[in-house]
C-alpha cells in the first residue's frame, strides 16, 4: 500500500513482468480493484477489468491476438483501443499499464 | 408367463355398488378392452360420461389395456412389457368402470338387450359397442394345427401380449455366444411367415436375439399393402443387409414337426428347418360374435357414418368395424372412431360423424423408415407420379399428385419430408410448382420452412437469441457476409446447429447482394488457407508452433484470437510430439486441462475406460470430492464421474490425490468410450463390447482432433449405450462380427450413424477406427463435427478410402496415427507435478463473488 503511494498518486505496482507468460493474462488486485494484465506476444501490455461484462467469465483466462480479448466463457470479443465489444454488446473498462522496472503498474 | 399386465395386486377385488334398481345411469357395455374399446371409454369419461353411463367393459385377454403396437419392442427386448401398459386395472376402479377381464362375450340378445358371456353371466346393456378387434390369420397349412384344433407348439401368432411372452419365452437362453443349443432347448431358426410390418418386425426382433431368421412372404414384394414393387425390392435389400434371409412369391405349404415344430415346406418344395414359426400373414377382424347374433357382417361389422350397426343400439368401432366399405388396421382411424362414438354417446355432439381416414403412416420396420399415405401408384391417366429411387442408398420416395392435389406419397429411407408431405395430404395445401421440392430440399436439406416466410420474430439461434429479424437488420446495415452477420450478432456462435438456417437468411436479406465470402473456405479465420493448404505450408516451412504459423502465413504476420485453438490442434496432429507447445495459443480448458464452468471454476472428470470402475477408485474420488468440498459430484453421459465447482488452484493437487489419468472431457478431442455390459453378465450379448470400448479408449485417449470425439460400444443390437448415435458406434451382431457406424450425433443435431463396415474382430474394428479417426482429423473443417463431415464427404467415398484404400493412403493414415498415439502423454501426470507456465494454475477471479451455480 505504502510502497504503491511512494512511486505515484494513481499507479499500483501489482507484480512482475514475468509474471505473465506471453501471451497470456493473469488477474490482479490493484487498490482494491480486480484487474486482469495480458503480456502480448509482441511485448505490449494491456489491462481490463477482470470479470467479463456479460456473465462474469474470468477474461484472464481468455485468449488474445494483437487487436482483442475474448472471453473463455462465451467468446465476447473486447477491442484493447477503447474496451468495446465487437458485437456491439456493454464493453469493458481499460486501464493504462505499464512496466517500470521489471514490475506491472496499473493505473486505477 | 401368468401375471397380469397392469392387474392388481393378489387379493384385491373391485367392489361392486352399482345398484341396477336405484341407479338410474343408462348401461353402456363395451366389448373388447384394446386400443379402441379402451379409448372409447377414455373418450366418454373425458366428456363426462361417467354421470350418464354405468360402464361395463368386457376383455377376452386377462390384462389392463396396454399398447399392441409396441408388442414388436418388447420381443426385441428393448421396451419391458410393464412400460406398454396403457389403462391399469387400477385405472378402472378408480374411474368407476367395472372391468371383467378375462371373460369372453359369446353372444348377443339384441331383442333383449343382454350380453352372454362364457363364464355363464348374463348383462344387460343400454347401449352396447363392439370393439373386438382383429386374429391373427392362420393360413391353411397341413400340419399347422394339433387335432383339437390348437397350434402346434412352436407355431405362434403375434397379436397378444401372451403370444409375445410365449415367443420371448421360447428365445430365452438362446443368446450365450456361439454354443449350440442344447437339444430339445432353446431354438436357433426361426421362420416368419408374412412380409408385411408385423412380419418384418418380428423376423427382426428374433433375429437379434440371435436367431437365423427366414422370411417367407407369399406377394412377390415385402409391404406390398403399402409400397410399389420398386420400393418393396429396396426394402428387401435393407432386410438382407440386417441379415434376414427373405424368400417371396412363394407359399408354406406344410407344418413339419410332430411333437414340436421342426420346419416349414414351402410350395416349391423347399423345406426350411425352423424351431420357431411365427404366423404374421395378415390379420382377420373378430367377427364371430356379431355373426351369431344377426347383425348385418361384410369383412367386418358394417356401420354407418355414426358407427351404428344395423341394429339401433349396437355400434361398432376398430378393427372389427366396415365403414362405406373399407376395414382399418391401424390404430389413428380406431381412435378416430372412438372421439365420434363418444360424442353420439354422451351427446356433446348428437350428429358427429365419421367420413372415413385418410391414413398416413409413419414407422420404423425392421431399421428402416417407412412412411406411406394415401395410395402409392397412379391410378388415372392424367395423375402426375414422381419417383425418385436410389437403391443403393436404401432410398425410394415417391409422390402421385391428381388435379395439384397430393394423393399419395411413398417414403421410404428417408422421411424427412413427411411433415410438409402429411399436411398437403391431410388438408389439400398447395404444392410447390416444381414438383421435386416435394421429395428433396433443394436448398441443402436444412430448414423444411422458406426463411421468406419465416416470421421476423421467430427465434434462429436459440442459444444466443438471436431473431430472424435481428440478422435482416444487420444485414440492411451494410453487413453482407455470413461471417459478419454472425459476429455482429452472435447468431450461429453457439451450439453452432443454426448455421445453415443463418446462411439462408443472410443470403436471402442480401437478396443477392451477398459479399463473396473468401473466408468461409478457410481452415481459421485468421490465415487465408484452406486446410489442405495450410496443412501443406506447414509442413513445408517446417512450422512447428503457432506463432511460428501466424508469423510466416498470417496477413501483415498478424496472430489471431479466434485462430489459435485450431491451430493448436492441427499442429499437434501433424507434428505429434515434435510440436513446440505454447500454452497462450490454447484454450483455457486446454491449459488447465479442465473445463470451464460458468462461474470460473472447472470440472474435473478422471479417465473411467469403457465406463468400468472399481471400488477403490470410486472411493478414492469420494476422498477426493470431501477434502476439496467439491459442491456437486455427477454421473456424466459419457459413463465417467465429473466432480463440478473445483477452484483452479486446486486443480494439480486434486490431480495428485485421484491418480487417475485426465478423461480429456474439456478438450476438442477424443472423449470417451460408453459401454454396455456385453457378453459377460447381460443375458442378451453377443461379444464383450466393455473390453473393445476400454480397447478403444486406451488406444485413442487424448487424441486431438477437430471437434470432439465421442464413440460407444454395445454388445448386440438393443443398444444400450446408444452406439448408433456416435461419432463411432461400434455394434456386436453375433458370430464375432462388429458393425462400425460412423457420423452419428445425438446432441443439438441428432443423426444416426451410417454403417461404414462390418468386420470380424476386435482388432479390425480398432483398426478401421483408427483409419476413419485419421481420415477425420486431416480432412475436417475445425469444430466440423463426424454427423457433418460423414455427409458432406459422402459414405461411398469414405467407404472407397478406408475399404478400398481407392486414394492409396491407408498406410499413411495408420502412420498418422500412430504417431499421434505415441505422443500421448497424461496432461495431469505432466502439469502437475510441473506447471507449463508460471501462475499456470493461479485464480483469475479472486475477489468478486461471482454468480454461482446453485448447489443442488
Amino acid at each position: 500500500m505504502s510502497l504503491t503511494d511512494l512511486r505515484t498518486t494513481t499507479g499500483h505496482v501489482v507484480g512482475r513482468v514475468e509474471d505473465v507468460p506471453p501471451g497470456e493474462g493473469r488477474a490482479f488486485v490493484a487498490g482494491g480493484t480486480q484487474i486482469a494484465v495480458f503480456r502480448l506476444r509482441d511485448g505490449s501490455l494491456h489491462a481490463t477489468q477482470a470479470a467479463c461484462p456479460h456473465a462474469g467469465g474470468p477474461l484472464a483466462d481468455g485468449q488474445t491476438d494483437v487487436d482483442v480479448l475474448v472471453c473463455p466463457l462465451h467468446l465476447y470479443a473486447y477491442r484493447w483501443s477503447d474496451g468495446a465489444a465487437t458485437s456491439g454488446a456493454t464493453g469493458v473498462r481499460v486501464y493504462p499499464v505499464r512496466e517500470v522496472d521489471g514490475d506491472l503498474v496499473v493505473d486505477v | 408367463m401368468t401375471a397380469v399386465l397392469g392387474g392388481r395386486p393378489a387379493g384385491l377385488t373391485t367392489l361392486h355398488l352399482a345398484d341396477d334398481d336405484t341407479d338410474s345411469r343408462a348401461r353402456l357395455v363395451v366389448v373388447g378392452n384394446g386400443m379402441a374399446g379402451a379409448r372409447l371409454v377414455e373418450e366418454v369419461l373425458e366428456r363426462g360420461g361417467g354421470e350418464q353411463f354405468r360402464i361395463t367393459v368386457f376383455g377376452d385377454e386377462p390384462h389392463g389395456n396396454y399398447n399392441r403396437i409396441m408388442l414388436s419392442p418388447v420381443l426385441a427386448g428393448e421396451e419391458h412389457e410393464d412400460d406398454i401398459v396403457l389403462n391399469s386395472h387400477d385405472w378402472y376402479a378408480d374411474n368407476g368402470v367395472a372391468l371383467r377381464a378375462g371373460v369372453r362375450i359369446e353372444r348377443i340378445d339384441t331383442a333383449a338387450k343382454l350380453v352372454h358371456a362364457d363364464d355363464g353371466s348374463v348383462t344387460a346393456y343400454d347401449h352396447l359397442v363392439l370393439a373386438t378387434g382383429s386374429r391373427s390369420f392362420i393360413p391353411p397349412m397341413t400340419g399347422v394345427r394339433r387335432a383339437d384344433g390348437s397350434l402346434l407348439s412352436g407355431v405362434f401368432g403375434f397379436r397378444t401380449i401372451d403370444e409375445t411372452r410365449a415367443m420371448l419365452d421360447a428365445v430365452q437362453g438362446e443368446t450365450v455366444r456361439g454354443e449350440e443349443a442344447p437339444v430339445g432347448g432353446a431354438p436357433r431358426r426361426a421362420v416368419v411367415l408374412g412380409g408385411g410390418l408385423l412380419g418384418l418386425e418380428a423376423a427382426r426382433a428374433l433375429q437379434g436375439h440371435g436367431m437365423q431368421v427366414d422370411l417367407v412372404h407369399a406377394a412377390p414384394s415385402l409391404m406390398n399393402a403399402q409400397l410399389d414393387a420398386e420400393a418393396g425390392a429396396i426394402l428387401k435389400r435393407s432386410v438382407e443387409e440386417l441379415g434376414i434371409t427373405v424368400h417371396l412369391d412363394v407359399l408354406a405349404t406344410e407344418v413339419v414337426g410332430t411333437d414340436r415344430v421342426r420346419g416349414v415346406l414351402l410350395a416349391d418344395g423347399r423345406r426350411l428347418d425352423a424351431d420357431l414359426l411365427v404366423v404374421a400373414a395378415g390379420i382377420r377382424p373378430n367377427t364371430d360374435v356379431a355373426v351369431v347374433s344377426g347383425l348385418e357382417v361384410q369383412r367386418a361389422v358394417v356401420v354407418d357414418d355414426q358407427l351404428r350397426t344395423d341394429d339401433p343400439d349396437v355400434y361398432a368401432i376398430g378393427e372389427c368395424a366396415q365403414h362405406r366399405g373399407e376395414v382399418y388396421g391401424l390404430v389413428a382411424p380406431a381412435w378416430e372412431h372412438a372421439t365420434v362414438l363418444a360424442d353420439v354417446l354422451t351427446g356433446a355432439d348428437p350428429t358427429a360423424e365419421y367420413h372415413g381416414s385418410r391414413t398416413a403412416t409413419k414407422l420404423k420396420v425392421a431399421g428402416v423408415d417407412v412412411a406411406t399415405m394415401g395410395i402409392n401408384t397412379p391410378e388415372r391417366d392424367e395423375d402426375e407420379f414422381l419417383v425418385i429411387s436410389e437403391p443403393k442408398r436404401g432410398v425410394h420416395l415417391s409422390v402421385v399428385i391428381r388435379d395439384d392435389k397430393l394423393v399419395g406419397a411413398t417414403l421410404l429411407g428417408d422421411t424427412r419430408k413427411v411433415a410438409f408431405l402429411t399436411q398437403a395430404f391431410d388438408r389439400g395445401a398447395p404444392l410447390p410448382e416444381e414438383r421435386i421440392r416435394l421429395l428433396v430440399d433443394l436448398t441443402d436439406g436444412a430448414e423444411e420452412v422458406g426463411v421468406a416466410e419465416m416470421p421476423g420474430d421467430s427465434q434462429v439461434c436459440n442459444c444466443n437469441g438471436v431473431s430472424k429479424a435481428a440478422i435482416c437488420e444487420v444485414v440492411a446495415d451494410g453487413c453482407s457476409s455470413v461471417s459478419g452477420v454472425m459476429d455482429r450478432t452472435r447468431a450461429g456462435k453457439g451450439c453452432g446447429s443454426c448455421k445453415s438456417l443463418v446462411r439462408q437468411i443472410v443470403e436471402w436479406a442480401a437478396d443477392g447482394d451477398l459479399a463473396e465470402d473468401a473466408a468461409a473456405s478457410y481452415y481459421v479465420p485468421g490465415i487465408p488457407l484452406a486446410k489442405p493448404q495450410l496443412m501443406a505450408a506447414i509442413r513445408e516451412q517446417d512450422l512447428r508452433s503457432v506463432s511460428a504459423v501466424f508469423a510466416a502465413l498470417a496477413p501483415g504476420g498478424q496472430d489471431d484470437a479466434r485462430s489459435k485453438m485450431g491451430l493448436t490442434s492441427l499442429l499437434r496432429m501433424i507434428w505429434g510430439s515434435e510440436y513446440v507447445q505454447e500454452n497462450d495459443a490454447k484454450f483455457i480448458n486446454d491449459r488447465v486441462h479442465a473445463n470451464i464452468q460458468r462461474d470460473g471454476t472447472f470440472s474435473v472428470v478422471p479417465q473411467m475406460k469403457g465406463g468400468v470402475t472399481t471400488p477403490a477408485q470410486l472411493r478414492r474420488i469420494a476422498d477426493v470430492a470431501e477434502k476439496y468440498e467439491v459442491p456437486m459430484v455427477k454421473v456424466t453421459g459419457g459413463q465417467r464421474i465429473d466432480l463440478l465447482g473445483v477452484r483452479k488452484e486446486d486443480l494439480p493437487a486434486m490431480w495428485d490425490d485421484l491418480g487417475m489419468p485426465s478423461g480429456y472431457a474439456y478438450g476438442k478431442s477424443f472423449r470417451t468410450v460408453k459401454t454396455c455390459v456385453g457378453s459377460d453378465f447381460c443375458r442378451f450379448g453377443l461379444d464383450d463390447s466393455t473390453q473393445l470400448g476400454i480397447d478403444l479408449e486406451t488406444r485413442f485417449q487424448g487424441i486431438e482432433s477437430p471437434a470432439k470425439i465421442k464413440m460407444a460400444v454395445v454388445g448386440c443390437p438393443r443398444n444400450c449405450a446408444e452406439a448408433y448415435v456416435k461419432d463411432v458406434g461400434v455394434v456386436a451382431v453375433g458370430s464375432g462380427r462388429w458393425e462400425v457406424y460412423v457420423g452419428g450425433a445425438a446432441g443439438a443435431s441428432v443423426r444416426k450413424g451410417d454403417l461404414l463396415a462390418t468386420v470380424d474382430s476386435p482388432e479390425a474394428v480398432i483398426e478401421l477406427t483408427g483409419r476413419f479417426l485419421q481420415y477425420y482429423r486431416e480432412n475436417a473443417n475445425w469444430l466440423e463435427r463426424t454427423y457433418d463431415f460423414v455427409p458432406r464427404i459422402g459414405l461411398e467415398r469414405i467407404k472407397q478410402v478406408l475399404l478400398e484404400d481407392g486414394e492409396g493412403i491407408v498406410a499413411d493414415l495408420d502412420a498418422g496415427l500412430q504417431r499421434s498415439v505415441d505422443a500421448y502423454t497424461d496432461p495431469w501426470g505432466q502439469d502437475g507435478r510441473q506447471p507449463a507456465t508460471p501462475g499456470q494454475f493461479r485464480p483469475a477471479l479472486p475477489l468478486v463473488a461471482l454468480p454461482q451455480v446453485p448447489v443442488r
